[in-house]
Order: structure tokens, then C-alpha cells, then sequence
């Protein structure tokens, strides 16, 4: 799905966490929102998820004015950043949970649930957890779990909030690779959080350096790396 | 055991210091009074002290206070779930000084709690002389108890809730809303199964409290023998009167009611402390 950011601002009493920014994500592309804590780039990645709204400008999904769908309309696949699993329910019940919230007319029989759920849990590589509690998981675990769980609800983009920020060093380099290919395998127009340049410039088609509520650059990590437009980004990734 | 004490832990002499006094203070505080009163309301034996519990003052006292719970405790679980949900779930102006309001029943004598009902419900006033006038009375009357009894024991089940809300923060109702949940739903399936066992605790602490609340309710009560007497203040009255095997009778009852609270609130403990140990390692 094709997203398009328009003049968005946000603000949050007197202090301006989103000066007004424009943005055009293309369909199918793997975008990297990079920058310090603080600039925003959790901000504008919630607004597209409808946890907040704006207080000016549009969004659009697909051409279409998305600004007023509420979060549930929206069909988001949002993972957050410490994964907010459902502590009370097993792994089956979480990846479930989407599908299990449907209105009833639309909702699957229970035995599709599970041959969904089931699909899911081979994609993360975890076929055999469906009946631990997420305390009872590492902390990789956990974050596919919430990817799983994102991806049951068959979303029309995908959402990360710091995907990795929880993670040791190691898995943090599996786990990339794990995102990189799921979202190959589903095509689906995927928008991550990240402080660190380098799992940016890595994992993204597309980079978007923030800083104090504004985009500083947009573009392939390449071409960030080769020519940074601002004395911030040029700083920032180290170049 | 010795092996077991960090080099840094206190000596041992100290330990059993604070151990026994500890334990000294729960004794005379605590258990010697709740014995106490099993023993005098057991001091003509037992059949005196049942026979003292069958007249119908004291019946009607048990079955009054019981009716005055079942009706401020669900009530007061239901308005402090919502003060705590949307305390904790939801940033406005003000909610420093709502936090304070909820307080407010800790810091007021219930006696003054009783008056303002009074004050504000008696049959001299606009509301309360309409209801009175059209046979509903509030004060000197159930309506009244049960309105006392819900304004001391308002901020019990909030104040266990609002800690426990705000340390599981808004992530998951947030991940549940994004997976398309309706409000309603996500309260039920989220909020909900994540607070009980904090919930559990504040209703029992309510509901104890809710039994055996007298101040406020002896200022709205008006007292009236087997009509609008609790049990606190049929004890009472039976104790100015020198009947003591029924004064200690009815405490005890009390007491055993406030006992059994507890009871099943470590019975329910054990029977899911698998889910417990689950819930709360992560």
C-alpha cells in the first residue's frame, strides 16, 4: 500500500513534536525512520497507526484521505517497542487475538484460527510455542511472536516501533534478517523506528533521517551515506 | 544456614530482635484482641452465644449488613475500576487533584461523611424531602447505609488499581486497539484479566471495610433498632447494655466474616498461583 504523509503536525501542548513534514512511501518498500529520541520519528509512526492524531495535515493510504480512520479501521500491523504481548495469554491465544476480535460475520471458524495461527508461528520459525506464556520466551522470541501476532490480522502495512531495541547485539543481526524476509515473503509496505543508523542503513530500501520533529533527508542508505544533505545527518551517520 | 547470610546481613543478634518484636507486636496488636473476642463471646459457652445470636435484633443486624456490602461492593468495584482506568489510561487536566478527591474518604472522619449525607439527603432538604415524600427516605433508611458504607470505602479499589495500572502502562490496550479490538473489548479481554488479582484484593479490603464501617453509618442510620442497625452498632449497643455474650457474640460473627475474606483470597492465591508465577516473572 502506498502511504503519503501531507503537512503532517503534531503537537503536544506547547511543545511541537512534528513540525509540519511530507512524506511519500512507495508501495511495498521497507523505510527506515531514523533519528535521536525525540525527533519525532515515533510520533509520526503512531500517527499512521492511529494511536495518535494530528493536529494538521492528511494521510493518505492509497490515494485515499486515511486521516479520520480510527486505529481499528486502519488495520495496521503495529509491533511495539517492548511488544506489548498479552501477558495473561499464551503465544496461540496472542497471534489469535486479531482474528478472534473480528466482528462475528467476518471472523474465521476456531479450526482456521488455529491453521492460520499455525502458518504464522512456521513463518517466525517457532512452530512449537503455542502453548507458553510471552514470560516464558527470550527476548527474540518475544519479538517474532509480536510480528506474528501483527501479521494474523493480514494488515495492509506494517509498523515497528524500535524492533530491536530490546535485543542483545547478536540476535539483533539474526532478527534483522528475520524482518528483511518476512517482509519480502508478504510484500507488505513495512515502516520501522530505529535510533541505529547502521540496522537502517542496513535493513531499509528507504532511510528517513528525523531531527526535532522534522525530516532532515530522505533516501537509499547509499546515497544518505554518499551525500548528506545536512550538517545533522552528515553528524548523525558518522559519514 | 550461616552459609545463607551475606557477608553484608546484620548480625544475627539483631535479626532476632527485630524478629521478635516483631511477631510481640503482632501478638498483642493483633491476634490476643481477635482471640479475646472469640473467648468472651464463648464464656457461657457455645449454646449462649448462638441462642444470643437468634434474637431477631442481631439477625436482622447480620442480614442488614450483609444486603448494605452486596450492594456498596459491586458498586464501588465498578466506579473504581472506571476512576482507575481513566485515570491511568488517559492524560487530562486536573488529574492530580482527582487523585487527591479519590483520597478523600481516607481523610475526612467518617463521622463528617455521615453528616454531609445527612446534610445533603435529609428529609429537610429539596432532594431528600421529594424522595421521603414519595416513600424512598435516604437517610435513617437502606439507602442512606449503602451510601455511607460506598463513601468510605471508595478509594479501596481504586488505590489498589491505579499503581498497578499505571506500571502495566496503556501498551497492550494499545496493541489490542491496533488489532482491530473495540474498546469494550480490549477492557474485557485485556484490561481487565491483567488487573484482577489487584482488583480481588481492593474488593476484599472494601468489602471488609464496607462491614464493619460504624461512624458514618451510625450518623445516617438514625440507629433504629433491628431496622437501620449494622452489625458495628448492634455490637455497640448491645455492649452499652451490658450484654456481653451478645456484643462478643456479633463481633465474632463479624470477625469470622472478615476471616473468611481472607481466607478465600489465599484459597483463590493457591488454586491459580500457576498463572501468577506466569503473569509476574516477565
Amino acid at each position: 500500500m502506498h502511504i503519503e504523509i501531507d503537512e503532517i503536525s503534531k503537537q503536544f501542548g506547547t511543545t511541537a513534536a512534528l513540525s509540519p513534514v511530507s512524506l511519500a512511501i512507495p508501495s511495498g518498500a521497507l523505510v527506515a525512520l531514523l533519528g535521536p529520541s525525540g525527533s519525532g520519528k515515533t510520533t509520526l509512526l503512531r500517527i499512521l497507526g492511529g494511536l495518535e492524531f494530528p493536529t494538521a495535515g492528511r494521510v493518505l493510504f492509497d490515494g485515499a484521505d486515511a486521516t479520520n480512520l480510527t486505529v481499528q479501521e486502519r488495520r495496521a500491523g503495529f509491533v511495539f517497542q517492548s511488544y506489548a504481548l498479552f501477558r495473561h495469554m499464551t503465544v496461540f491465544d496472542n497471534i489469535a487475538y486479531g482474528l478472534r476480535a473480528r466482528p462475528r460475520s467476518e471472523r474465521p471458524a476456531s479450526a482456521e484460527i488455529a491453521r492460520r495461527v499455525t502458518k504464522l508461528l512456521d513463518l517466525i520459525q517457532l512452530p512449537d510455542i503455542g502453548a507458553r506464556y510471552p514470560s516464558q520466551l527470550s527476548g527474540g522470541q518475544r519479538q517474532r511472536v509480536a510480528l506474528a501476532r501483527a501479521l494474523a490480522i493480514e494488515p495492509r502495512m506494517l509498523l515497528l516501533d524500535e524492533p530491536f531495541g530490546a535485543l542483545d547485539a547478536k540476535v539483533r543481526k539474526e532478527l534483522r534478517q528475520g524482518l528483511r524476509d518476512i517482509h519480502d515473503t508478504t510484500g507488505l509496505t513495512t515502516v520501522f523506528v530505529t535510533h541505529d543508523q547502521d540496522e537502517a542503513m542496513e535493513l531499509a530500501d528507504l532511510v528517513v533521517v528525523m531531527s526535532m520533529g522534522k525530516i532532515e533527508q530522505v533516501g537509499k542508505p547509499a546515497d544518505i551515506r554518499a551525500k548528506p544533505a545536512t550538517p545533522f545527518v552528515r553528524e548523525f551517520i558518522g559519514a | 544456614m550461616s552459609k545463607f547470610i551475606s557477608p553484608r546481613t546484620e548480625r544475627p543478634i539483631l535479626r532476632w530482635t527485630l524478629i521478635a518484636i516483631t511477631f510481640a507486636f503482632m501478638a498483642v496488636m493483633l491476634f490476643a484482641p481477635l482471640i479475646i473476642v472469640f473467648f468472651e463471646a464463648l464464656r457461657n459457652g457455645a449454646v449462649a452465644a448462638v441462642e444470643s445470636l437468634g434474637n431477631p435484633e442481631a439477625a436482622a443486624a447480620i442480614k442488614l449488613t450483609l444486603i448494605v456490602a452486596a450492594c456498596a461492593v459491586p458498586l464501588n468495584a465498578v466506579f473504581g475500576v472506571a476512576a482507575a482506568w481513566f485515570i491511568t489510561k488517559f492524560d487530562f487536566r486536573g488529574k492530580a487533584f482527582l487523585i487527591t478527591l479519590i483520597d478523600l474518604p481516607f481523610s475526612i472522619s467518617p463521622v463528617v461523611a455521615g453528616l454531609c449525607i445527612v446534610l445533603t439527603f435529609g428529609s429537610a432538604t429539596m432532594v431528600g424531602g421529594w424522595l421521603t415524600d414519595n416513600g424512598y427516605p435516604i437517610v435513617f433508611a437502606l439507602p442512606g447505609i449503602i451510601l455511607a458504607s460506598m463513601f468510605v470505602t471508595f478509594p479501596f479499589v481504586a488505590r489498589e488499581l491505579i499503581p498497578v495500572m499505571i506500571e502495566q502502562g496503556r501498551a497492550e490496550e494499545e496493541a489490542a486497539l491496533t488489532l482491530g479490538a473495540s474498546g469494550w473489548r480490549v477492557f474485557f479481554t485485556v484490561t481487565l484479566p491483567n488487573i484482577r488479582w489487584a482488583l480481588l484484593y481492593g474488593v476484599l479490603l472494601c468489602n471488609a471495610r464496607a462491614m464493619g464501617e460504624f461512624g458514618a453509618v451510625a450518623i445516617v442510620s438514625g440507629k433504629i433498632r433491628g431496622q437501620t442497625a449494622t452489625m458495628p452498632i448492634t455490637i455497640e449497643m448491645l455492649y452499652q447494655e451490658y450484654l456481653s455474650i451478645a456484643a462478643f457474640s456479633l463481633a465474632a460473627v463479624l470477625a469470622l466474616l472478615a476471616l473468611v475474606t481472607l481466607l478465600l483470597k489465599t484459597a483463590l492465591e493457591l488454586r491459580f498461583a500457576d498463572q501468577l508465577a506466569a503473569t509476574h516473572r516477565a
